[in-house]
């Protein structure tokens, strides 16, 4: 699979070169700044981006602008965002295609070497991952509605979970259940929702994260 | 071509003055004294602060005039009534001898009978000339025969018109008036501005007295501003000295504890490295919160308006934002807008009790304008010690100013002004 990444610090960039590289991922290009990105980005139609919010020269919200460029002139190429920081307001410009394809994490999730690969992969693979705390800011600011009062606290859990962008096996495995437990969990949480269920896991985030996202 | 055009605006806007300095100026005047007379009944007190206000108001329509239409800038002299107005009668009466003492308020009313006279004059002239040609045409084309039949003498200037000869003269007199217009109908409406600039705008005294107040506020948001950072840099030196510092100590501890385990009891050691990575894991969290105290990330990467939607978007409380920016704010006055709106917002949620909160943010005539709205119960004021005082003084710095209207029963708004250009 092969990725581009842009990341401007120099440790962190070689650092995310050697952890793909570990876990066999061809890397199509490495780069440190905006434009250095934009051209890979369209000469080299990678697998998957790899992309730092913050990239020279502006130093602003560079990475983002050109990941989003790239994904509206080649849409649902995958984007993995990375982040010191995970604002709501980036996540909804992300998702605001609803192609899939895109992952925003906090930079603190590549500790967790496998978990992150996973996430590189989901995204790849079209899928979503979002970070958790983006999850948890949605889900407290509406915890006091009705029906998501109405979860139980395992459910909640597997709302969590899902909303991230885990598939139900990913769900199953990390909470130590079966697979048909998840099912049912997440037919109980569409059901008292009142969104549409769906087989698809980029579909079935997409529902629960614009759901999240709604009347705000 | 353009001369004539200019000629002819300028005539209108003469005409214009001419009826505004006139009505304007006499209705304000005798409304003035005779509300100043009423002083002496007590009544008074209660209708001159509002006259005298309406006669500011008048003077402020004239200087804007004066810049729009001949480029004379008059500055305003009043003096700025003290913060903290009190309200009911103490507060009218207090107002009322305010106004009164200031000497600019007894300059508006001599303007005023200027006004009324030779500004009126001044104005009344520009049209006249102009139009004064029509009538010496109107004379000559037969008009003044019926008059003098009917024993009138008309009188076109200096000339006695009695015969065709006369009329004729009279038309071409008044194609001089014209061209006269023509010729110094701009410098007339701006004579009759820069007359009413040596009674609007401030004397010397005044303006020295205004300096000074200018020299007393800035040493007062001086000190207050480097009060203020350096309270922050106490704040920062304590955070990461209690936090980030001591889980980066924590770590190496463990990480040394794990170098001489790891062949006696790989088992204890591997506890140890997860402990570890959970420790950089929250050192990580505490300097992203810290980093947000002193400059939000957002505010780096998107500027005020966007970063104002972020913080919008973390809070428990549905809030609308409406951004109206068409450029960046200058660094320092974002930074502290986006602070001053934080606070406010944090105010909101913590005292107000409100279910709904609405943010605006637009700039307009050189400011920077925000209004943060709750529907919550009310009764915030600027009192020492509170959150808002804090950001009034925040905002001191750039001359920036804070408003609260907070009835009880709600709704609070809290309004901000700061001077600021954009990029």
């Amino acid at each position: 699979m092969r990725v581009v990444l842009a990341e401007d610090l120099f440790l962190l960039r070689d650092g995310l070169v050697r952890m793909l590289e570990a876990f066999d991922f061809e890397i199509a290009a490495a780069v440190e700044s905006g434009p250095e990105l934009t051209k890979a980005l369209a000469e080299l139609e990678p697998d998957v981006a790899v992309v730092d919010v913050r990239l020279p020269p502006s130093h602003t919200d560079e990475g983002l602008q050109c990941a989003l460029a790239a994904r509206r002139a080649r849409p649902g190429l995958p984007v993995l965002v990375l982040s010191q920081h995970v604002e709501q307001l980036y996540a909804r410009e992300l998702l605001a295609d609803g192609t899939g394809g895109v992952g925003y994490l906090l930079k603190d999730r590549v500790f967790d070497a496998e978990q992150f690969i996973d996430a590189v992969r989901r995204v790849a693979a079209g899928g979503t991952a979002m970070d958790p705390q983006v999850i948890q800011q949605l889900l407290s600011r509406r915890s006091s509605d009705q029906p998501l009062g109405a979860l139980t606290p395992r459910e909640r859990e597997v709302l969590e979970l899902m909303a991230q962008g885990r598939s139900n096996a990913a769900i199953a495995s990390q909470l130590v259940v079966t697979e048909r437990a998840i099912a049912k969990h997440t037919s109980n949480i569409f059901g008292k929702l009142d969104l549409p269920v769906s087989d698809d896991d980029n579909r079935r985030v997409l529902a629960v994260l614009a759901y999240l996202d709604q009347g705000r | 071509m353009t001369r004539l055009k200019d000629a002819v605006i300028a005539g209108a806007q003469g005409l214009y003055l001419a009826i505004v300095s006139l009505v304007g100026s006499i209705v304000l005047f005798v409304f003035s004294v005779v509300s100043m007379a009423f002083l002496l009944l007590g009544v008074g007190f209660l209708t001159t602060p509002a006259i005298l206000m309406g006669v500011r108001r008048y003077a402020d329509a004239h200087r804007a005039r004066a810049a729009e239409w001949s480029g004379v800038q008059i500055p305003v002299p009043y003096r700025p009534f003290p913060a903290g107005k009190r309200t009911g009668l103490t507060g009218q009466v207090e107002r009322c001898s305010l106004m009164l003492k200031d000497p600019a308020t007894w300059r508006d009313l001599q303007w005023l009978l200027v006004n009324m006279t030779a500004g009126f004059t001044l104005a009344i002239f520009p049209p006249a000339l102009l139009l004064y040609m029509v009538y010496g045409w109107v004379l000559a084309l037969g008009v003044w025969k019926p008059i003098h039949e009917a024993g009138g003498g008309e009188w076109f200037a200096w000339i006695h018109v009695t015969s065709q000869s006369t009329a004729n003269q009279a038309a071409a007199l008044g194609v001089g008036f014209f061209v006269l217009g023509v010729l110094v109908n701009t410098s007339l409406v701006r004579s009759h501005f820069l007359l009413a600039r040596t009674f609007l705008a401030p004397t010397a005294a005044m303006r020295e007295r205004q300096l000074a107040q200018r020299v007393d506020r800035l040493t007062e948001t001086r000190h207050d501003a480097v009060d203020n950072s350096a309270a922050e840099l106490r704040r920062i030196e304590r955070d990461l000295h209690d936090g980030a510092q001591a889980r980066l100590v924590a770590m190496g501890m463990d990480l040394g504890t794990i170098e001489a385990l790891i062949e006696t009891n790989p088992a204890r050691a591997k506890q140890l490295l997860a402990k570890a990575r959970h420790d950089s894991g929250e050192a990580l969290t505490e300097l992203r919160d810290l980093v947000r105290g002193i400059h939000p990330p957002v505010l780096a990467e998107r500027g005020l308006g966007d970063a104002v939607k972020a913080l919008a978007l973390r809070l428990p409380i549905p809030t609308e934002v409406d951004v109206e920016l068409p450029g960046r704010v200058e660094a320092p006055v974002e930074s502290a807008a986006y602070f001053a709106v934080s606070e406010s917002l944090t105010n909101a949620i913590k005292h107000a009790g409100a279910d709904r909160i609405w943010v605006d943010v637009h700039h307009g005539d050189g400011m920077l304008r925000i209004a943060v709205t709750d529907n919550g119960k009310g009764g915030a004021a600027l009192g020492a010690g509170s959150g808002l005082s804090g950001i009034e003084r925040r905002l001191g710095t750039f001359d920036g100013v804070l408003a609260v209207s907070s009835p009880a029963g709600g709704p609070t708004m809290v309004t901000m002004e700061i001077p600021c250009a954009l990029s």
